[in-house]
C-alpha cells in the first residue's frame, strides 16, 4: 500500500512520516507538492506537522487553500483513509474535515515532551491494531494544541466516540496533570462520523523507533497497513 | 476603498493570551484592568467604490479566510 505525504511550504515533519512509513513500516510512500492536484493512487493520506504556511493568520488557515486540499477532500469523502497529525489535525480542522478548532495552549508556551496518550477507539484505520485504553508514549510540539468546541459539539464526540486518544497522566488517568495544554475532556485526537479521517497533536511518526526513545506510535502506521491488507483480503477498497 | 476588520475570540473561548496581557497589566499597577481579550485587525484596500458591495464583498472574505468561525466573530467597517 502507499501513503502519500503532503508537503507544505513550512511542513518540517514530513520527511519524518515519509521515514515511518517506508523505512520502518515498510509500506510505500510518496511526498506529494500542496500544488499538486492529485494524490497519485494513495490508498492513504497523511498530512504532517510543521508550520504550513508560516501558521501566518491562524495554524492552518491557509493550508486548507492549497490546491492538493482538494483531492484531499474528496479522498475523505469517497471514505479513503486521512491522517492529520499536530499541524495536520490544525489543517484538517480549518478545512471542516473534523469539528472544532485549536487555540492557544492554556500554558501560552509551545510545549515540547513526550506524553502518555490513550487510546480510546481502535474501530479507526490508524487504531485498528491497537488495545482499547492501550497508553502509548508519543511527543507532542506545539503552541496551538488546545481543543475547542461547543459544549454540543464536545457532547455529540464522546457520545459517538469520535473521541480517539486522549492525554493522561502517568497513572492512565485523564487528569488536570495530565493535560499538556488545555484541551478539552484531555482531547489529543479525534476522528470524523465516519472514522474514516483522524486527527491527532501527538507525532507517531516521530516515536516509530526504540532510538528515538519510543516505538510506541508505530502501531498508529501498522494499523492502516493492515487495515489495507483486510481490505484487500475481503475484496474491499478503503477510497 | 479601505475597510477593516475585527476579528475577536467568542465569548465561550478563553483566552490565554489576554489573560497574560492583563496579568503583565496587573504587574505594572493597573490594577482597576478586569479582563484583556487580545484579537486582530485587518486593513483592505478594495477598487470600487460602491460602499455596499465592498461591506458585502469583505464580510464573505472575513467568513472564509480572516476570521474561524468555530472559535471568532468578526465586525466590518467600510471607510
Amino acid at each position: 500500500m502507499t501513503f502519500a505525504v503532503i508537503v507544505f511550504p513550512g511542513s518540517n515533519s514530513d520527511y519524518d512520516a515519509f521515514h515511518a512509513a517506508s523505512a520502518v513500516v515498510g509500506a510505500q510512500a510518496s511526498l506529494v507538492w500542496h500544488k499538486d492536484t492529485s494524490l497519485g493512487g494513495a490508498d492513504a493520506v497523511i498530512l504532517p506537522g510543521g508550520f504550513a504556511h508560516g501558521d501566518y493568520l491562524r495554524t492552518g488557515a491557509i493550508a486548507k487553500f492549497s490546491p492538493i486540499m482538494a483531492a484531499v477532500s474528496a479522498f475523505a469523502e469517497r471514505g479513503g483513509p486521512v491522517l492529520g497529525i499536530c499541524n495536520g489535525f490544525q489543517v484538517l480542522l480549518e478545512a471542516g474535515l473534523l469539528p472544532g478548532a485549536m487555540v492557544r495552549n492554556r500554558g501560552i508556551k509551545f510545549v515540547s515532551k513526550m506524553v502518555p496518550v490513550r487510546v480510546e477507539a481502535t474501530d479507526t484505520p490508524f487504531t485498528g491494531a491497537c488495545r482499547a485504553g492501550q497508553v502509548l508514549r508519543m511527543p507532542i510540539a506545539h503552541g496551538e494544541g488546545n481543543y475547542f468546541a461547543e459544549p454540543a459539539v464536545i457532547e455529540a464526540l464522546e457520545r459517538e466516540r469520535q473521541v480517539v486518544f486522549r492525554y493522561v497522566d502517568e497513572s492512565g488517568q485523564a487528569s488536570e496533570a495530565g493535560n499538556p495544554n488545555g484541551s478539552i475532556n484531555n482531547i489529543a485526537g479525534i476522528c470524523n462520523a465516519r472514522r474514516n479521517v483522524v486527527g491527532l497533536m501527538p507525532h507517531p511518526e516521530r516515536a516509530c523507533e526504540a532510538s528515538l526513545g519510543s516505538a510506541d506510535g508505530r502501531v498508529v502506521l501498522d494499523s492502516m497497513v493492515q487495515a489495507f491488507a483486510a481490505g484487500v483480503a475481503g475484496g474491499r477498497s478503503l477510497a | 476603498m479601505r475597510a477593516r476588520v475585527y476579528v475577536t475570540l467568542k465569548p465561550s473561548v478563553f483566552d490565554p493570551q489576554g489573560r497574560v496581557v492583563a496579568e503583565a497589566l496587573h504587574t505594572l499597577g493597573y490594577g482597576d484592568v478586569r479582563d484583556v481579550r487580545q484579537g486582530k485587525f485587518f486593513e483592505v484596500e478594495l477598487e470600487g467604490d460602491d460602499r455596499a458591495s465592498a461591506e458585502a464583498r469583505v464580510a464573505e472574505m472575513a467568513a472564509t479566510l480572516l476570521a474561524n468561525p468555530v472559535i471568532e466573530s468578526y465586525r466590518v467597517e467600510v471607510l
